[in-house]
């Protein structure tokens, strides 16, 4: 039977499908669906672990005791599990281990573009990369098997294209033959001390070899022979817009990109003209095509940034390009916190004060955005604490005061509490607050280990966050409601005058959220046009539901409205009205 | 190549149902018997940022992206939209267009305004353009909420996939309470 699936959905098709037990990730652009498909088959364990690094312990656990497991992640999340990664290479698995990393090449929704194709070389482990939604199927289901076959965690590299493209895949059965996991101790292979990561790491090296050997042999990579003028090594969504738009050129096509084929690549390179890698982000193939002494084009024509498009590609080998419309000046529609949604008056309240504030990874970081304006660092996930010690270290006394941490909870909980441990230990006079919606929001409302639910969505406990914050020792923690302004402000500015630690948690969940008990939409606002003295106060907050409305005569005159369709009744521009004309509709 | 490839592109903003009518376009045209792709990026659409989402088929489709200047048929749920993405659009591609305008922030914050004769706009560079009163249509229908379905209706009579097989998507991918509303509006987008 064939279905239309997106790569995210084949991958967790073709975990299933090769008996995989058990499938952990932390949620990120654009991995996140892989794991909200994995929980469609009973079969297989899903959960969200609380960040990369854990979720690849899970399935380092989960392989170590006999099953099969997936780990899946951005790539930034790679960061983060990278230890266990480059020592789960030595150790090797017992039920194979597929992680994968999701890139994310023009930044659609990520702070860098790395290449994970890098981790692979670097950790010492095969990597598979699929071309379409098909590929990602049959790819994870071998991975499994190529994973136990070669004792070693396979990664299979997929991008956004890959992941939220949709293509037609052939769907399989489930393995079934499969030995059953039971606990099995073989301390020499399992345990890395210096003695036996020794005797390991030479096998290690010795199976990328072997690997590289069999790679003609596998089903992964693919000569194709066309015009031979022109021959293209690529992989990935590069592939297919290679076959699109030099449809005759004769094409090395990789599935697996580490290692890579080397008698395959000589075989390929005598038989064309002229020799080209077309890949996206680093030189990766391409350099180690040149360190075969092979001469090749590739970043000379190829950008090193952002990610390859059939126009771009057009480019890169001087096509003409398709005649079309001129582009139309239009203004920017970047998005934007919800109505309703409880980060606005916070970071109202930021502004205000003229806080320096240290941001960190979620919807929070539209903070940043107009009119808030009110965020000035965002590195990485868990980064705004660490980021605010740092800072009051070497600023002036007076400047101290102004330093404040963002955080959600879902960011918190990854790694925001080691910066926290760190803030307190070393008794830094920052003020951190924790945004708690109750939700992992940016990616799509995924639950976390605080909001009382599994990915399985059974009821589980809720982290208790001030009882954290008050065990890692804060003595000063407020809980503010965000949707009242005048307190949020207040609390605030008496947190930010403490010389010590201090954390204020907001209470107020995501409206995004579907569970009944937990948003409720409140009664609708509305602004009374007759009195509404057009001061533009209400707009300063960029709710999404409130509109100007100009007055129409060319001057800066108009009023303000409310879209009854869009108003939540979170009363936040009701407190900003000086004159009380905004108010809930009878 | 691309001659017989099907290049749609489905603009909006986050939250109209983008995603929704490009998976019933993808679904009718697997059902008729093509390959299919699609791309689109989510991530951010929820926020009501712009959201495009591409569809191609045909005998054998590679790109998922329709490449630039090569689309047939520019399906715009917004009008601002619909003017931002012309230019991926071949030059006598087909503009079908909800007539709705929905502000971005920098017009609701009356920093902007929001452009003016973007109708004109597009029937100066593009002859086969249709604009559609989604939401209108819909009303008659039975269902405001259906505004798409009609849109969808109106596209699929420049493709080339006989109706059963929208009608065979629609069942799988709408609701089954909602679903005799959304065929009845599928079918006067389809008339219009």
């Amino acid at each position: 039977m064939k279905e239309i699936l997106s790569g995210n959905e084949a991958i967790a098709r073709g975990a299933y499908e090769a008996g995989c037990l058990v499938a952990c990730a932390y949620p990120g652009t654009p991995s996140t669906e892989i794991l909200e498909n994995t929980i469609k088959y009973k079969e297989i364990d899903s959960s969200w672990a609380p960040n990369e690094k854990v979720a690849l312990e899970v399935a380092i656990g989960a392989s170590f005791g006999g099953g099969r497991a997936l780990c899946t992640m951005k790539h930034v999340g790679v960061n983060v599990a990278a230890d266990p990664l480059f020592t789960l290479s030595y150790t090797g698995v017992r039920g194979g281990l597929v992680l994968v990393a999701a890139d994310d090449p023009e930044m659609h929704s990520s702070q860098n573009e790395q290449d994970s194709r890098n981790y692979a070389r670097f950790a010492k482990v095969p990597m598979l990369e699929p071309s379409d939604s098909r590929e990602c199927k049959e790819f994870t289901r071998l991975g499994f098997e190529l994973s136990e076959q070669y004792d070693s965690p396979v990664m299979l590299r997929s991008s956004t294209r890959i992941s939220h493209g949709k293509s037609l895949v052939e769907l399989g059965q489930r393995v079934t033959d499969l030995p059953l996991p039971k606990l099995e101790k073989n301390p020499s292979k399992l345990v890395m001390l210096p003695g036996n990561a020794r005797v390991r790491h030479p096998l290690v090296e010795q199976n990328l070899i072997n690997l590289s050997k069999a790679a003609a042999s596998l089903p992964f990579n693919r000569l194709e022979l066309r015009d031979t003028s022109i021959g293209i090594i690529t992989a990935g969504i590069c592939y297919q817009y290679v076959r699109e738009v030099l449809p005759n050129a004769s094409t090395l096509k990789l599935g697996m990109v580490y290692p890579l084929p080397h008698d395959l690549i000589r075989e390929f390179a005598a038989k064309v003209d002229t020799l080209y890698v077309i890949e996206e982000l680093d030189p990766f193939i391409e350099d180690q095509v040149k360190a075969m002494g092979i001469p090749v084009i590739g970043k000379e024509i190829i950008s090193l940034c952002g990610e390859l498009t059939p126009g771009r590609l057009r480019t890169a080998f001087g096509l003409p390009q398709t005649a079309a419309a001129p582009a139309e000046k239009m203004p920017g529609r970047p998005p934007n916190m919800c109505p309703g949604c409880p980060h606005r008056g916070v970071f109202y309240a930021l502004k205000q004060l003229r806080a320096y504030v240290t941001g960190d990874i979620g919807c929070y970081t539209l903070g940043f955005m107009p009119p808030l304006s009110a965020m000035d660092t965002c590195v990485c996930m868990g980064a705004s604490i660490g980021m605010a010690t740092g800072v009051t270290k070497v600023v002036a006394a007076e400047e101290k005061k102004k330093v404040v941490a963002v955080i959600g909870d879902s960011t918190f909980l990854h790694t925001g509490i080691n910066g926290l441990m760190d803030m307190v230990y070393n008794n830094s006079p920052a003020t951190v607050i924790i945004l708690d919606n109750s939700i992992t929001a940016m990616t799509g409302r995924q639950d976390n280990p605080a909001s009382g639910f599994t990915l399985m969505d059974n009821p589980t406990h809720a982290v208790n966050i001030p009882l954290l914050c008050k065990a890692v020792g804060v003595k000063h923690i407020r809980i503010v409601n965000p949707l009242d302004l005048e307190e949020t402000k207040r609390v605030i500015a008496e947190e930010m005058e403490h010389p010590e630690p201090s954390v204020i948690i907001t209470n107020k969940p995501c409206v995004l959220i579907k569970r009944e008990d937990v948003f409720q939409k409140g009664p609708v606002y509305a602004v009374d046009e007759e009195r509404c003295t057009g001061c533009r106060a209400c707009l300063k907050i960029g709710c999404p539901a409130i509109e100007w409305r100009a007055a129409g005569d060319g001057s800066r005159r108009g009023k303000a409205s409310i879209d009854p369709l869009l108003c939540t009744g979170c009363d936040v521009c009701r407190q900003l009205c000086k004159f009380d004309v905004i108010g809930s509709k009878p | 190549m691309s001659g017989q490839i099907k290049n749609i592109l489905l603009v909006g903003v986050g939250g109209q149902g983008i995603l929704l009518a490009s998976e019933i376009l993808s679904e009718a045209a697997m059902l008729a018997g093509f390959d299919v792709k699609k791309s689109e990026i989510h991530g951010m659409s929820q926020r009501g940022g712009s959201v495009v989402s591409h569809v191609r088929y045909g005998t054998e489709v590679f790109s998922p992206i329709v490449p630039e200047g090569e689309g047939d048929i520019l399906f715009g749920f917004e009008l601002m939209e619909t003017c931002r993405s012309l230019p991926l659009l071949k030059p006598s591609g087909t503009v079908v267009a909800n007539d709705l305008q929905i502000s971005p922030p920098s017009v609701l914050m009356g920093q902007e305004l929001y452009p003016e004769g973007l109708v004109e706009r597009i029937k100066a560079q593009f002859t086969d353009f249709l604009l559609v009163d989604g939401q209108k249509i819909a009303a008659d229908s039975g269902n405001v909420k259906a505004a798409n379905t009609v849109l969808l209706g109106a596209v699929s009579k420049r493709l080339s996939i006989a109706e059963e097989f929208w009608m065979k998507a629609l069942e799988k991918m709408v609701p089954a309470k909602a679903l005799e509303v959304n065929k009845r509006a599928f079918r006067m987008g389809r008339e219009f």
